[in-house]
């Protein structure tokens, strides 16, 4: 079913996922799935509500371990290293970066938005802190418009900013995966087109995971594309082929094409 | 029924009555559910204002009781800064309210200082660590604690504290301000934690996932993230404890020793204002002076939980600026 794996030559799987299933109480949300996330790839993750997509997200963070019930079988592994047997878990969080699908503006200021997550690592010197906070902004394409105002509240910013400010903060403790879990559902189009362009200038520094219900996003964005279905992979493959006129499985073309779905 | 009403077409005599008054066309028949609403509105208002009203109108009683002394006899500033109260000596009544209010105010104070840690602490342990069986048992009997009356706490504070903090502390007598401030705190802790709690529920699930994400441990999640969010509720909390504590009467009547004295320690026995008032409220004749001042001092604890609520309210709105 999984066709266009990668090649035993190619270098190590950024992410590999094996065997996943999750099941909340005793519903299975995610049917035993694998796939493999290349480093530095725009690795997108496509199907419609209720087929897994966030859960997966979760599951690599292992914050899926706060939902009640949650329970997980199969493997995850980050570089090679399960997740499931990493010691310190807010170290694993902080290699991973997670932008949620509406913005989640902490009761903070911006700089301390931003700053949240080096200090919770130990970082404590103001000056550092600025520049970090500064790049992040900068790389999240906010800085300009939030430069005159870095103490007031996050939350008093647009949707949009606060979107922008939430891809900063996944930025601050320099992950090497960013997670963005439709990032564009709360956003106007040009702002989301200005957020693309950041994406497609991070991955050099980083290998992204983005799940997104537009389609076309995923066309525009992503290297290789996963297609969720129920919590079963449908298909995934690289991009030219899951949206060629002849992809492995036909459900997968209906899809993206918009004959159902 | 409604729409029949408003479908009939107005007869010539109804629109000439309609045009030149009010702003209702006659022909538009209030049918019996828009009376119902109306009276319902004004049934809700009357509960919303009712508040108000039952303030004030305590507030006007207290106060016509003791203006007579407020506003003759009484020296204020003899009777806030002095400590003698010998309200029915025969010889020279002096009204001084000195020691109740350090009375007061130590026992609160102390319970204060146990009771704000405990309770925002057992708050937080109850909503972010507890789950399930453990948290809804806990609440329930947490909730219990608060059911107990306060009579039964100064049962607790004579026959089980009194000798407890004797034998501890090795003080001459065990009613004192620990023993009361002890049963204060213990009778505001489940308040706190009942509205600490649901302060902290409040603050919404996708704060905590954004922070954990970022790799904040669980007390990193809960001082920077949580009690910020929650810090409105949880000022509430601590506040309707302060009041609890301030306004207390039975138990600590029973459990300080009521004794008028200015504490050196806290193993020294004090009076409270409230004690004082409902100690000597019956024996006092309607009408004459040691009444009237009671009522005075009704009016000062007044005051006190004005202040204590008005400070609250500034303290929350210099928050929100920020």
């Amino acid at each position: 079913m999984v066709s266009g794996l990668v090649s035993a030559s190619a270098p190590p799987p950024k992410i590999e996922v094996s065997g996943l299933e999750l099941y909340y109480g005793k519903k299975r949300a995610i049917h035993g799935i694998s796939f493999e996330v290349k480093a530095h790839e725009i690795f997108a993750v496509i199907g419609p509500a209720q087929s897994g997509k966030s859960s997966l997200l979760r599951c690599l963070n292992r914050t899926i371990e706060f939902v009640p019930g949650a329970q997980i079988r199969g493997k995850i592994a980050v570089d090679g290293q399960d997740t499931a047997r990493v010691k310190n878990v807010f170290e694993l969080r902080r290699r991973i970066g997670m932008v949620a699908p509406l913005p989640v503006g902490l009761p903070l200021s911006i700089h301390d938005n931003v700053a949240f997550a080096p200090r919770a690592a130990g970082l404590r010197d103001p000056k550092k802190l600025e520049e970090l906070v500064e790049r992040c902004l900068r790389q999240a394409a906010l800085w300009d418009e939030v430069k005159d105002r870095l103490h007031s509240l996050g939350t008093k910013l647009s949707g949009g900013q606060q979107q922008r400010l939430t891809i900063a903060r996944a930025l601050s403790h320099r992950p090497e995966i960013l997670c963005l879990d439709e990032f564009s559902i709360a956003i106007d189009p040009v702002t989301t087109m200005r957020i693309e362009d950041v994406l497609k200038e991070l991955r050099r520094e980083m290998t992204i995971v983005l799940v997104t219900n537009l389609v076309q996003q995923a066309r525009r964005l992503a290297d290789r594309t996963l297609f969720l279905w129920n919590g079963e992979v449908v298909e995934c493959d690289r991009n030219d082929v899951i949206f060629s006129e002849k992809p492995g499985n036909r459900k997968t073309y209906e899809y993206v094409n918009g004959t159902f779905g | 029924m409604e729409e029949d009403a408003i479908k009939v077409s107005p007869t010539s005599t109804e629109l000439a009555e309609a045009t030149p008054s009010g702003p209702e066309p006659p022909w538009r028949r209030r049918p019996l559910e828009a009376y119902a609403e109306l009276a319902l509105e004004w049934l809700i208002r009357l509960c919303g204002v009712s508040a108000i009203l039952f303030v004030f109108g305590i507030f006007f009683f207290v106060f016509r009781e003791g203006a007579g002394m407020l506003f003759g006899k009484l020296d204020l500033l003899r009777f806030l800064f002095t400590k003698e109260w010998y309200p029915t000596s025969l010889s020279n009544v002096r009204y001084g309210v000195l020691a109740l209010i350090i009375g007061t105010g130590s026992v609160t104070v102390l319970a204060m200082a146990i009771a704000v840690p405990f309770g925002l602490g057992a708050a937080i342990f109850v909503s972010e660590f507890c789950s399930g069986r453990v948290k809804e048992t806990l609440k329930i009997v947490i909730e219990l604690l608060a059911a107990i009356p306060s009579v039964v706490w100064g049962f607790i504070g004579i026959s089980v504290m009194n000798p407890l903090i004797q034998e501890l502390f090795d003080a001459s007598i065990g009613l004192n301000v620990l023993n009361g401030a002890l049963l204060l705190a213990l009778m505001s802790v489940p308040i706190m934690v009942s509205i600490g709690e649901d302060a902290l529920k409040a603050v919404p699930d996708s704060h905590r996932e954004a922070a954990l994400a970022l790799g904040s441990t669980r007390w990193q999640t809960i001082y920077r993230v949580l009690l910020p969010s929650a810090k409105n509720g949880l000022l509430a909390a601590v506040l309707l404890g302060v009041g609890r504590a301030v306004g207390e009467t039975m138990a600590v009547l029973m459990a300080t020793g009521h004794s008028l004295n200015i504490p050196r320690s806290v193993l020294d026995p004090v009076r409270t204002l409230t004690a004082t008032i409902a100690a000597e409220l019956g024996e006092a004749s309607v009408g004459s002076d040691h009444y009237q001042v009671l009522f005075v001092i009704g009016i000062l604890l007044f005051t006190i939980t004005f202040f204590v609520n008005l400070a609250a309210d500034l303290v929350v709105k210099g928050i929100k600026k920020q």
